[in-house]
């Protein structure tokens, strides 16, 4: 297992409420990862330290042996994208321009619009199954197609590593399902995909390594049919349970026995 | 909304097309505007005459090009200038009453200004120096007392009406202290005033303005990208904290040397950027369209106010303040209406 995303004894902390002290993380590079756990046991925390949206009190994230820290900003968002858990679009702006906006760290001051740009756009907007919306405000939207458009937009900004803080919170039953396999599709493709997921039984289904946060700490972290026991779960979760294979899929399924 | 790409070389940009269209016509009305300053005036040229004496021919070249293109200019630069400002801190403050004049800096700059004038007399460069020391002060002041509840919000605004407040009461305070001659010259002066620029005065202001707008362009992009919220901003590449330093300069910066050479000119910084929003149709505070704005109602005002009591000549702050208050009334009871 190689990974070029490592966190090194993170102590995490908003203002005096520390989240997560000494954590230590490799993310395995060309893999689906996906980050576990019972709410607030700091699994957006963790995500947020990756993108430098939060500095650490002490330890280091490194991408590629650099701390993220030291990168230059538009440097680092095009190797790391980030899709926030809400993100709120500009008033009145068109599907076309809100992806087109993935492109900013590949612009410059003079350049803000390239054949590039235009390209990526159009590929990250078939790629998530936008496309045909180009032209529709945002608002206009419905959940579901509103969270295709920022995975698309994340997708313009063609970075090898995807990171997505709960990416399927807002959606119905189908659309999370189309939603996480895009992201199988794209880790097929190459890309490196870490996700905070809220449901155990799609995390198991979709990620091929898992990280089962309890209380800021890491509780196990591995494939998910190698670590996923009822143990585990009460561990994590506090709650009794079955795991079963899968009929359709062949991995772990989770049963409450409560 | 359709997009414009714009192609020069390697310069490429895009453009909302009703941007594109908003800022012509505004061009055209200040135009227009300027035209009308040229023309009128003690005594009338005709607008024939005026484009002859800006091509060095026909009898009123000294009375236009000396006297009365540099006022002209000064209201169009000037009032570009405050509309900027305004949108800068309206962006910063997400609040239309985020502006510099409600908020002390106008005040600030003028504190500045008067303080460099009774102290050591004053070049332009001075006074500018000053007006920026003084009004950054100011901002310094209403930022670390209102820092606690961050840069949005209705605390800040309050803050800063407050620091306003304060610093008027002290530059009357200055004011009356003063020598008589600086005293005099800043009464005149406290109202906003173009009455009497010319080239030399207006060359140095001009000059600093140019700087601070081009590098608002420079930070243009960053700033449309920041519309998308603190967290995609930063992991789509901007660089926040220096991006609203930056601006924060830009902002005081056209402030300051607004009020070194016209004195505190209020309400245009407030109300261009939210009329030119308006106009453009468009998303966030856009600078453009503020630029334009301000432009068109500094110029329109300074003419009002040479033309409604003629043939005593306003300070255009009066005519400023006297439109502006209704509408901030109008944007108090708004707001406050917000749950």
């Amino acid at each position: 297992m190689t990974a070029r995303l490592t966190a090194r004894d993170l102590t995490l902390a908003y203002g005096d409420r520390v989240v997560s002290t000494k954590l230590t993380v490799d993310v395995p590079d060309g893999a689906f990862t996906a980050i576990v756990g019972p709410n607030a046991c700091g699994k957006s925390t963790l995500l947020r330290s990756f993108v430098r949206l939060l500095q650490p009190v002490s330890g280091v994230v490194h991408f590629d042996g650099q701390d993220v820290t030291a990168y230059r900003p538009k440097s680092l968002a095009r190797r790391l994208g980030f899709l926030p858990q809400t993100a709120t679009a500009p008033e009145a702006i068109a599907v076309q321009h809100l992806v087109a906006r993935g492109r900013y760290p590949h612009q410059t001051f003079l350049s803000t619009w390239s054949d590039a740009d235009e390209a990526a756009t159009s590929a990250a907007m078939a790629a998530a199954g936008v496309a045909d919306l180009a032209h529709r405000p945002v608002e206009s939207l419905s959940g579901g197609q509103r969270q295709r458009v920022w995975v698309a937009m994340v997708l313009a900004q063609e970075t090898p590593y995807l990171l997505l803080d709960e990416p399927t919170t807002y959606l119905d039953i189908t659309h999370q399902y189309q939603l996480l396999s895009l992201l199988s599709r794209l880790r097929d493709e190459g890309r490196t995909v870490i996700t905070v997921l809220h449901d155990i039984n799609q995390a198991a289904r979709y990620a091929d390594h898992l990280i089962a946060l309890r209380d800021g700490a890491i509780a196990a972290e591995g494939p998910p049919s190698e670590i996923l026991t009822p143990a585990l779960i009460d561990a994590v979760f506090d709650l009794p349970c079955r795991i079963i294979p899968d009929p359709h899929t062949h991995t772990p399924l989770i049963i409450p026995t409560l | 909304m359709s997009a414009l790409v714009v192609r020069a070389g390697r310069v490429a940009v895009r453009m909302e097309r009703r941007a594109v269209v908003t800022a012509a016509a505004l061009t055209v009305v200040a135009c227009g505007l300027a035209l009308l300053g040229l023309c009128q005036g003690a005594t009338w040229y005709t607008p024939g005459e005026v484009l002859a004496a800006l091509t060095g021919r026909g009898g009123g070249t000294l009375v236009i090009t000396e006297w009365r293109m540099p006022r002209v200019c000064a209201a169009l630069v000037f009032g570009a200038a405050l509309g900027v400002a305004g949108a800068v801190f309206q962006n910063l403050t997400r609040n239309a009453l985020g502006s510099p004049d409600i908020i002390g800096l106008d005040a600030g700059s003028y504190t500045g200004a008067l303080a460099v004038i009774t102290l050591v007399g004053g070049t332009s460069l001075q006074l500018a120096l000053g007006s920026v020391a003084g009004g950054l002060a100011a901002a310094g002041v209403v930022y670390a007392l209102s820092v606690k509840s961050g840069l949005s919000g209705m605390r800040l605004i309050v803050v800063g009406i407050a620091v306003n407040a304060m610093l008027t009461a002290l530059n009357g305070w200055i004011v009356l202290r003063a020598e008589l001659e600086v005293a005099i010259a800043a009464t005149g002066w406290s109202a906003g005033s173009l009455n009497g620029l010319d080239w030399d005065e207006v060359a140095l202001p001009f000059a600093l303005i140019g700087v601070l707008l081009a590098l608002l362009g420079v930070l243009s992009h960053a700033v449309h990208q920041a519309a998308l919220g603190d967290e995609l901003a930063v992991t789509s590449g901007v660089d926040l904290r220096r991006l609203r330093l930056l601006l924060v300069l830009v902002g005081v910066g056209c402030t300051a040397v607004v009020t070194s050479a016209a004195g505190p000119i209020v309400f245009v910084a407030l109300a261009a950027p939210q009329i030119g929003r308006r106009l453009a149709g468009s998303a966030g505070v856009p600078f453009v369209p503020a630029a334009l704005t301000g432009a068109v109602l500094l110029l329109a005002a300074d003419l009002a106010a040479q033309t409604l009591l003629a043939p005593v000549a306003l300070p255009v702050g009066v005519v400023t303040t006297a439109i502006g208050g209704a509408y901030l009334i109008w944007l108090l009871i708004k707001e406050a209406k917000k749950p």
